[in-house]
C-alpha cells in the first residue's frame, strides 16, 4: 500500500458542478513519475475538465489534487505552474502576433514577475535553451518566422515547445495528434517518447493507435467518473469500455 | 540602407529622431509664440496617447477615462501654483487672507488639509505621478484580479471618468468647481505667463515627451513588452505560462496614468489653469481617437495622430464650431473602418515600401547590385 507522497499526482473523490450537472463527479487516480498515462473516453465524459480542474483553469466542488504532496485546488493558476504543471490546450494556443523565438522566449521561465520581466536579458542562457526546443519541436527553421504563419501541426508542436522550456514535471496534453497529418503524428509520437524522460504525461486522445503507441496505463472515463483504467489490452477488453466507447 | 530600413528597431529609431526634430526644430521655427503654446497645449495630450498605446495597443486594455489620470496630474499642479499665487499680501481683500480665492468665496476658512502637502514643490512633482499612478492601481487591482476585461472595463471607466467630474464640480470649495483652478501665476517665483516662460515650457514639455517616448519605446522592447503582447492575443496562455496576468495589466496600466499625470501637470503649466473639462468622458475618449488615428500600435504615430486631430480640430471648429463634433465622430468611424492601424498604418503599408524602394534604386546605382531583401508585413 502506497501513500499519496509516493505518487507525483494524487487526484482523489474530485468532483465539480456546473449548476447541477456533474461534469466529473467522485473521480480519483494516481499518476507515477515518469509515467505517460493517456486518457480516452466518449465526448462529454469530463476528460478536458479533468485536465481544468488540475491545472487551476476551473475550481473544484470539492476533493482533492495533491501534486508531490502540494494541494492544487488551493493554489492559483501560476503558482499550479511554478509548481512543475505544464498544460497544452486543445486548440494550438500560441502568440499569432510574435515569432517563433519569441513564443518560446516569453515562455522561459525567468523573469515572471513584471519586474523581472523588464530586466530580463535575452543571453546565452536564454538563446542556447531556445535552440534546443526548436531543434526538439522540428521548428529549428522557423525560429524567425511570425507563429501565425505556421501549420496546424508546427503550432501544435510550438505549444509543446513552449511547455517543454519550462521544464514542467507533469505535462498534460490535450489532443495533441487531433488535426495532424499521418507524417505528423508519427513525428509527434516520436517527439512525446524523447520528452518523456523525467517527468510524467497525461494525455488525452482519441486516436486509438496513437494511444496504443504511446501509453504506460490508460484511464477511460465515462459521464464524469471512472470505469476502466490500466495497460491499453486490458481496458480494450473490458466490456465496459467495448460498450460505451470502443464499440461506437 | 533597405536592410537598415528593415529593421524594426532601427525604423522606430529614425522614427523618433525624425519627431525630435519636428517638435524641437521645425514646429518652434515656423510657429510664433501664441501658436507655439498652442502646439505644446496638443503635446501635452499626446502623453495620454502614448500611454494609450502601451495599454491599449501593445496589451489590448482600452481605457475609456485616461482624462481621469491627466486631470489628476493637472490637478496636482495647478494646487501647487494656485498655492503660491494665494500668499496673504494678495489675497488681503479677502475674508480669509492667504488661502485660493475660490476658497473664500465658498466660505471656507482655513486651508483643508490635503492641500497642505502642496506648498512644497518637491510632494507637487511626486504627487503629478504618484496620485494618478496609485488610483490606477486601485481600479487596476479591482478589476484585473477580477479578470474584469475588455467592453466592461471600458465602460467602468467611463464610469470613474463621470464620477471624478461630478466630485470636482460638487465639491467647488475644495477644488474650485466647475470654473475649476484658474489665475495661476508663477512657479517658484518664475512667472510663467510670459511669451519667454511659455516657450520653455515647450521645450521642457517636448524633452519630457521624448523621454516618456524612449522609456516607452524601452519597456515595449523588453520581455514585459511582449508579454503585453501575448496576453493581447491569449490571456490563458501566459496565465498558464506562469505569469500572474493581473499583475502585469495592473503595471500598464498604472505606468499609462504616470505618463498621463505628467501631460496633465504641462498641460496646467503652459495653459495656466486646470478645470473639470479635461478629466471627464468626453476629453477621455477625444484622446483615444487622438492614439487611433495616430495609430495605436505606434508610439511615434500616437504623437503624430495627437498634432493632426488637434490641428483639424481648431483649424475646423473656428469656422464650423457647430459642425466640429460630427466630423471628429466622422473621423473616428473612418479610421476604425478603413485604417484601423492609424496614420503608422498607412505609413508602413504605404510610405515604407516606396521609400525601400528608393534606397534600392539608389543603392543599385552606387554598388551596381539590385540586392535588396523583402520588406517585412506588418
Amino acid at each position: 500500500m502506497s501513500t499519496p507522497t509516493d505518487f507525483l499526482l494524487a487526484v482523489e473523490a474530485l468532483t465539480v458542478s456546473f449548476d447541477g450537472f456533474k461534469a466529473v463527479d467522485d473521480l480519483s487516480f494516481y499518476v507515477d513519475p515518469g509515467e505517460i498515462r493517456v486518457i480516452i473516453g466518449p465526448n462529454g465524459a469530463g476528460k478536458t475538465t479533468a485536465l481544468d480542474l488540475i491545472c487551476g483553469k476551473t475550481r473544484a466542488t470539492s476533493g482533492s489534487i495533491k501534486f508531490r504532496g502540494k494541494e492544487l485546488t488551493e493554489m492559483k493558476e501560476h503558482q499550479i505552474v511554478h509548481a512543475g504543471v505544464g498544460r497544452k490546450f486543445q486548440n494550438p494556443t500560441i502568440y499569432e502576433d510574435l515569432s517563433v523565438f519569441e513564443n518560446l522566449e516569453v515562455s522561459f521561465p525567468r523573469g515572471r514577475s513584471v519586474f523581472g520581466a523588464l530586466a530580463f536579458k535575452r543571453d546565452a542562457e536564454v538563446r542556447e535553451r531556445i535552440a534546443e526546443i526548436a531543434e526538439m519541436i522540428f521548428l529549428e527553421n522557423h525560429l524567425d518566422e511570425r507563429a501565425e504563419y505556421l501549420s496546424h501541426g508546427q503550432k501544435q508542436w510550438l505549444e509543446i515547445g513552449m511547455l517543454l522550456i519550462q521544464d514542467p514535471e507533469l505535462l498534460m496534453l490535450d489532443e495533441p495528434v487531433a488535426g495532424m497529418s499521418v507524417s505528423e503524428r508519427i513525428k509527434t509520437a516520436e517527439l512525446l517518447h524523447r520528452i518523456i524522460e523525467g517527468r510524467s504525461v497525461i494525455v488525452i486522445e482519441h486516436d486509438m493507435k496513437f494511444v496504443e503507441d504511446i501509453a504506460h496505463k490508460v484511464t477511460v472515463l465515462h459521464q464524469g467518473k471512472v470505469i476502466s483504467e490500466g495497460p491499453m489490452a486490458h481496458v480494450q477488453a473490458d466490456p465496459k469500455v467495448v460498450e460505451v466507447y470502443l464499440g461506437h | 540602407m533597405t536592410a537598415f530600413l528593415n529593421s524594426p528597431k532601427k525604423t522606430e529609431l529614425i522614427g523618433f529622431v525624425l519627431l525630435a526634430a519636428v517638435i524641437l526644430l521645425v514646429l518652434p521655427g515656423i510657429t510664433d509664440a501664441f501658436r507655439l503654446n498652442m502646439v505644446g497645449k496638443y503635446l501635452t495630450y499626446a502623453f495620454v496617447a502614448v500611454g494609450l498605446v502601451l495599454c491599449w495597443g501593445s496589451a489590448g486594455i482600452l481605457s475609456l477615462g485616461q482624462g481621469i489620470f491627466f486631470g489628476l496630474g493637472g490637478y496636482c499642479m495647478a494646487m501647487f501654483l494656485k498655492l503660491e499665487a494665494s500668499t496673504p499680501e494678495a489675497t488681503s481683500i479677502q475674508s480669509t487672507p492667504g488661502i485660493p480665492d475660490f476658497m473664500d468665496w465658498n466660505q471656507i476658512t482655513a486651508l483643508p488639509a490635503f492641500w497642505e502637502p502642496f506648498h512644497s514643490f518637491a510632494f507637487t512633482i511626486l504627487a503629478v505621478v504618484a496620485v494618478p499612478a496609485i488610483l490606477a492601481f486601485v481600479i487596476g487591482f479591482a478589476m484585473f484580479t477580477r479578470r474584469v476585461g475588455g467592453v466592461y472595463f471600458a465602460i467602468i471607466t467611463q464610469a470613474i471618468a463621470a464620477i471624478l467630474t461630478i466630485l470636482i464640480i460638487g465639491q467647488q470649495g475644495y477644488t474650485g468647481g466647475v470654473n475649476g483652478i484658474t489665475d495661476l501665476r508663477t512657479l517658484n517665483g518664475w512667472d510663467i505667463r510670459t511669451d519667454s516662460a511659455k516657450t520653455i515650457l515647450y521645450f521642457v514639455n517636448a524633452a519630457l515627451l521624448l523621454g516618456v517616448i524612449g522609456l516607452s519605446m524601452a519597456v515595449r522592447s523588453s520581455k514585459l513588452g511582449r508579454i503585453l503582447v501575448a496576453l493581447r492575443d491569449k490571456e490563458d496562455r501566459v496565465r498558464f505560462s506562469g505569469y500572474d496576468v493581473a499583475a502585469f495589466k495592473i503595471f500598464v496600466f498604472c505606468f499609462a496614468a504616470a505618463i498621463s499625470g505628467i501631460g496633465g501637470a504641462m498641460f496646467t503649466l503652459q495653459v495656466g489653469f486646470m478645470s473639470p473639462t479635461f478629466v471627464g468622458i468626453v476629453p477621455s475618449i477625444e484622446m483615444v481617437i487622438f492614439c487611433a488615428v495616430g495609430g495605436r500600435h505606434s508610439l511615434i504615430g500616437a504623437v503624430y495622430g495627437t498634432l493632426l486631430v488637434n490641428f483639424g480640430k481648431t483649424t475646423f471648429s473656428e469656422s464650423f464650431p457647430e459642425l466640429w463634433l460630427f466630423a471628429m465622430g466622422g473621423l473616428f468611424i473612418a479610421v476604425v473602418m478603413a485604417f484601423p492601424n492609424g496614420l503608422a498604418g498607412l505609413y508602413k503599408s504605404h510610405a515604407e515600401p516606396l521609400l525601400e524602394r528608393f534606397f534600392a534604386k539608389a543603392g543599385e546605382r552606387r554598388v551596381g547590385s539590385a540586392e535588396a531583401p523583402a520588406p517585412i508585413a506588418e
